[in-house]
């Protein structure tokens, strides 16, 4: 007999809580945005921590999180920023596999560090796959609940726990190897395809400035406010396809940084790309930050690609999916 | 051939929009799509380039741009499908597109003479973007290429047909835009509730044809 599956219920949604995965690959070309976790890193430490498949859905939980309540007993943990969760007044410590009992409520607090939290839970959250994905993209109205953000009384299901999920409670991410998010971190970034759309001296101001993050920012990108980039002239292009970490610049000369929800393509000139290893920084930054660039070349940008993943797989090796 | 980050890599064919240059980028698209790259996620083409996202863990950039040199060398501007021809009526004007009175003024025309004359010619999509199923549809009679508006919309209607410069396109779901809102179609552009999402793709003709409210309405309602 089929048994029920455990439920998450909302109590009160919180700012911005939506259900990610590692996003929806493959339909770029028909003008779907890949969107996904903000924070991939932590969205896979979570998974790994529970024995989940790396393409396991999550909620991401935006500064102020949501109140839930756990129907059924789960095990869980959260990654990324530390928002003071806490389940029926105690604190639940982050990065670490945690055994909610049936009837418990999870709450959160103060931001102590970072702006995106992830609620991962041994299983999965599941739901209708839209493409090949169950990441909410809200703009296009795909993924998660009907495409949109939680509200106060959703409700979740969660797929059938890894049969590793009861040993691995209390498994947790060496101290030395969790991130520390700050509100003004430095990231680097190789060359944009349109560099040469800029004068001679804007990457020396990109690099020798730092940006704040506007309140113009969301899932989608970050306009930031700092030294202005001069275009050598037109600020505009052709469209062409666009990325997360894309730092492209319209001609009021203030970037915008590409995240996770940006469109396909786009018509402005692009100075440099984040790299992958670093947008877990950008990620955790909520408007008032800042942050800062660093210009390294393509060549350094692929071999730190291949370590930052290779260093995951040796801290917490991917199961079996 | 252009790094876009440790993902991606951007192929050019040109800098303008014309028929030539999109053709050499569907046929290279077409022929990635049946070259079997190890390593290779996805495929996004535009007007004038193709950018080809693929795995840094499986293949590296240096290999993928020597596997895609190879078949750029054999692209050429023959179309690699017939290309389907879709009728879409539209409802020009009133409630349905609020800009093409500054349109028409900008043409030198009456509202209904703009609607007529962008109706007139047959477009070609040359790219899908900003949003699932939004065509890139050009181009457009040189007196009706408007630019966008100073300041884009909040809202804007599923379905509105709009211009910006050369170009026009249609808003497959509401959303927010710039692009000067002369109609808007009944037809779904995209949905996932039938087999084939996307109605339209790129190197596909469209053919606009004007209709009045009242049949506009009568169409939505079978749609629905």
């Amino acid at each position: 007999m089929p048994t029920k599956p455990p439920l998450i219920h909302v109590l009160h949604p919180g700012l911005f809580t939506t259900v990610q995965d590692l996003g929806r690959c493959g339909y770029q070309r028909f003008g779907v945005s890949v969107s996904g976790a903000m924070d991939p890193w932590a969205l896979l430490v979570g998974n790994r921590l529970l024995g989940n498949p790396d393409r396991a859905a999550a909620l991401e939980i935006t500064l102020h999180g949501p109140e839930l309540l756990f129907e059924q007993a789960l095990t869980i943990a959260l990654t990324g920023a530390d928002l003071s969760p806490t389940t029926n007044g105690f604190a639940i410590p982050m990065w670490t596999v945690v055994a909610m009992q049936a009837g418990s409520r999870l709450q959160f607090g103060t931001r102590r560090q970072g702006a995106r939290a992830y609620l991962t839970v041994a299983g999965g959250i599941t739901g209708p796959m839209m493409l090949g994905s169950l990441s909410t993209h809200v703009r296009s109205g795909l993924g998660g609940l009907a495409g949109r953000a939680v509200k106060k009384w959703d409700q979740f299901c969660v797929g059938p726990a890894p049969r590793t999920a009861a040993q691995s409670i209390g498994r947790s991410l060496l101290e030395r190897y969790r991130p520390r998010y700050t509100k003004s971190p430095t990231v680097r970034v190789m060359p944009g395809p349109q560099s040469d759309y800029f004068t001679d001296d804007a990457v020396q101001l990109l690099t020798s400035s730092s940006y704040r993050v506007t309140t113009e920012s969301d899932r989608m990108g970050y306009r930031l406010e700092g030294a202005e980039l001069p275009h050598r002239a037109s600020a505009e292009i052709v469209s062409e396809a666009v990325c997360v970490g894309s730092l492209q610049v319209p001609s009021n000369r203030q970037p915008i940084l590409l995240m996770a929800d940006c469109q396909p393509t786009g018509g402005y000139a692009k100075l440099a790309t984040m790299i992958s290893a670093d947008r877990s920084l950008a990620a955790q930054l909520a408007p008032g930050d800042s942050l800062s660039f660093r210009m390294i070349s393509a060549q350094q940008a692929s071999e730190l690609f291949r370590s930052h993943h290779a260093e995951l797989d040796r801290i917490l090796p991917p199961c079996c999916s | 051939m252009i790094p876009l980050s440790e993902f991606a890599v951007t192929v050019e064919f040109g800098a303008t929009i014309d028929l030539r240059t999109n053709e050499l980028v569907l046929a290279f698209t077409a022929a990635v799509d049946q070259a079997g790259i190890s390593g290779l996620l996805e495929i996004v083409p535009t007007y004038r380039s193709a950018t080809v996202y693929f795995d840094p863990l499986l293949t590296d950039a240096v290999t993928i741009m020597k596997d895609l040199r190879a078949l750029t060398m054999n692209a050429t501007a023959t179309p690699s499908r017939p290309s389907l021809t879709h009728t879409i009526p539209v409802w020009y004007g009133g409630a349905a597109g609020p800009d093409l009175p500054d349109v028409a003024r900008h043409a030198r025309l009456t509202p209904e003479e703009a609607g007529e004359l962008h109706a007139s010619v047959t477009y070609r999509v040359f790219m899908l973007g900003f949003s699932p199923g939004f065509p890139y549809l050009g181009t457009v009679p040189a007196p009706l290429a408007t630019p966008r508006l100073p300041t884009p919309r909040k809202h804007v209607a599923a379905g509105s047909v709009g211009i910006a410069g050369s170009q026009t396109g249609i808003y497959p779901q509401a959303s927010p835009g710039g692009w000067r809102i002369i109609g808007r179609t009944p037809v779904v552009l995209f949905s996932l509730h039938r087999r084939k999402p996307f109605l339209l793709a790129p190197g596909d003709q469209v053919q606009f044809v004007p209709i009045e409210e009242e049949e506009f309405q009568q169409l939505s309602g079978e749609q629905a």
